[in-house]
């Protein structure tokens, strides 16, 4: 199968010496043409270091990267052959919608017959067209967000990226967003790679901790081995995880436990049925709670599974 | 570098400087505000020290007419000064990152930026002049004089322009790059003759301003507007401010090298 992108060995450090952080060790994977790919990982997991290093944004300390040409020697081809939808807001605040793409089109040197045609048919497509000819700092913010796709799929790129593209936004603009995404693409033939924390947004996904590939596969088979629900103990001292850990694992029914600092990880086969033996056997250890919950399969159990760690403590750490 | 890649740079360029006039265009009120510092030296600072003109050695030229072409090569720098914001506002945004990521070259960017610059800093020099000829300064060089005029401040501006992109695209932060920008220009202008008469300055004031771009500016303003002018001295202080404009621009295309190694 022809891939859209490949991605091999990428390695990315930033800074020197004492001060250097290392963004990627060693990250690859390959996307088939004309499917959604997701990376997915908590903040700083090297999501965004990956995305900029295919975009032609940051080179790799080693590695190669392909977006259908080689992103080392051949940049102002990829350049024109990707859209890119950063992070953060993309489009100039002080311009009309219609001056955004325009300006967009111009960039890649389209003719001024086809900037009006793709202009018109993207501000149409992404429902702006009535707001077109006004200033976009009045616009909200799902709208302001679409003007940015919009503009990433202006030259018609063959590859579209997409960082975070509906974080922020609620359940209901998430669906609407995706829909008119995948209408533009999916016409086209375009291969999308997105950064996300929703395993439902991509065909296929890897999942990115510290730097690394930690797992690859369909959102069902990275769901697929968590059997039952996910219980979820907080311990009112973290000291006493290899007690609790002892305690809960003498449980029938009970597996997969995991600790990480005062939170305990277990799932269980069946709903909430061995819970009064999970805190009997604690009560009897001598172990203090502070809470326990009780959840269907979740991201952070996802996470959980293939990185080690759950999903809400790696991207804090990061962020202190 | 083919043969098509500089005019796609120039018309890059072209788009960008258009973006940023547009943004002038709406909100014209920033313009104003730039013009308001100059108004307070050419009228209140004209004003207050007019008998500076009769000191023995300053020549035989009112106050104010000696120091119109210095505060409207003053106002080109410290306006340029401001130059490298609209790169920090794209950074804060995503809009330098899809930059980036486009065929649009860094040349371009620089280029666009630059040229805007150009354009504010002519209509401001019109303005700035056209106030110092209202309150009554004359001169006897004609339109050749005022052209000369234009031509110093567009190109100090361009210089003080670039090193703020560069400044900007180094230090990434709005207050950094004010503070940079604060420290330099008042400074830059008082180690000059756009103040004070060449014969008059102390001495090592004499020597700092035969190296500051504000001064080269400044008097090669002043000469062109002359009956008779000395045209050698002109155009070799205009050639020196091309030279580092070259210089700068060169220095600003390289600062993004740096600002990328580090995105």
């Amino acid at each position: 199968m022809h891939h859209a992108i490949e991605a091999d060995g990428l390695v990315k450090t930033y800074g020197k010496g004492a001060k250097a952080v290392r963004a990627l060790s060693g990250v690859g994977f390959t996307v088939p043409s004309g499917t959604v790919f997701g990376l997915l990982g908590p903040n700083g997991a090297g999501k965004s270091t990956t995305t900029k290093i295919l975009t032609t944004l940051v080179t790799p300390d080693s590695g190669t990267a392909v977006a259908g040409l080689d992103v080392a020697t051949e940049p102002g081809r990829v350049r024109h052959a990707i859209g890119y939808v950063p992070q953060k807001p993309c489009f100039d605040p002080t311009a009309t919608g219609r001056e955004n793409v325009t300006l967009q089109g111009h960039v890649y040197g389209m003719t001024r017959a086809d900037i009006r045609a793709r202009g018109d048919q993207l501000l149409e497509r992404f429902g702006l067209a009535d707001a077109a000819g006004r200033v976009t700092k009045t616009w909200s913010g799902g709208m302001q967000r679409k003007l940015d796709v919009a503009l990433a799929l202006m030259h018609r790129p063959r590859v579209l990226f997409l960082d975070e593209p509906t974080t922020g936004l609620d359940p209901e603009a998430r669906a609407g967003m995706w829909a008119e995404i995948s209408g533009v693409t999916a016409a086209d033939g375009v291969t999308v790679l997105l950064t996300t924390h929703y395993l439902e947004e991509a065909d296929r996904l890897v999942i990115i901790d510290r730097g690394r590939v930690v797992a690859e596969g369909t959102p069902e088979e990275l769901k697929g081995g968590l059997h039952g629900d996910a219980v979820q103990v907080e311990l009112a001292d973290a000291r006493q995880q290899e007690a609790a850990r002892r305690a809960v694992g003498s449980v029938p029914g009970v597996g997969e436990i995991t600790v990480d600092g005062a939170r305990l990880h277990a799932r269980v086969d069946d709903g909430a049925a061995p819970l009064p033996g999970l805190l009997a056997a604690l009560e009897t250890s001598g172990v203090p709670l502070a809470s326990v919950t009780l959840a269907r399969p979740s991201l952070d159990d996802v996470y959980l599974r293939h990185a080690g760690r759950s999903f809400h403590s790696a991207d804090t750490k990061v962020a202190a | 570098m083919s043969t098509t890649t500089v005019p796609v740079a120039l018309r890059h360029a072209g788009h960008l400087t258009g973006r940023s006039l547009r943004i002038l265009r709406r909100e014209p009120v920033y313009l104003a505000f730039t013009l308001i510092q100059p108004m307070v030296w050419l009228l209140l600072f004209g004003q207050l020290f007019q008998r500076v003109a009769d000191l023995p050695g300053f020549g035989d030229t009112s106050y104010l007419e000696y120091l119109t072409p210095g505060v409207v090569v003053m106002t080109a720098m410290m306006s340029a000064g401001w130059a490298g914001t609209g790169f920090i506002d794209d950074m804060q945004r995503g809009v330098m990152d899809r930059t980036l990521t486009s065929p649009v070259s860094r040349g371009a960017l620089i280029t666009g930026a630059l040229a805007y610059q150009a354009v504010v800093t002519v209509v401001q020099s019109l303005i700035v002049f056209g106030v110092g000829l209202l309150a009554g300064a004359r001169y006897d060089g004609g339109v050749a004089g005022v052209l000369v005029v234009l031509l110093c401040a567009t190109l100090l501006a361009v210089i003080f322009a670039a090193l703020s992109c560069a400044v900007a695209l180094t230090l990434r932060s709005q207050e950094s790059l004010i503070g940079v920008s604060q420290f330099l220009t008042l400074p830059l202008a008082f180690l000059s003759t756009v103040m004070m008469a060449p014969a008059l300055l102390p001495g090592w004031v004499g020597t700092v301003a035969r190296y500051n771009p504000v001064d080269w500016a400044a008097r090669a303003s002043r000469d062109a507007l002359l009956g008779d002018p000395d045209w050698p001295a002109v155009f070799g202080r205009a050639a020196m401010l091309i030279a580092l404009t070259l210089v700068m621009a060169w220095l600003a295309t390289r600062a993004f090298r740096a600002y990328q190694r580090s995105v």
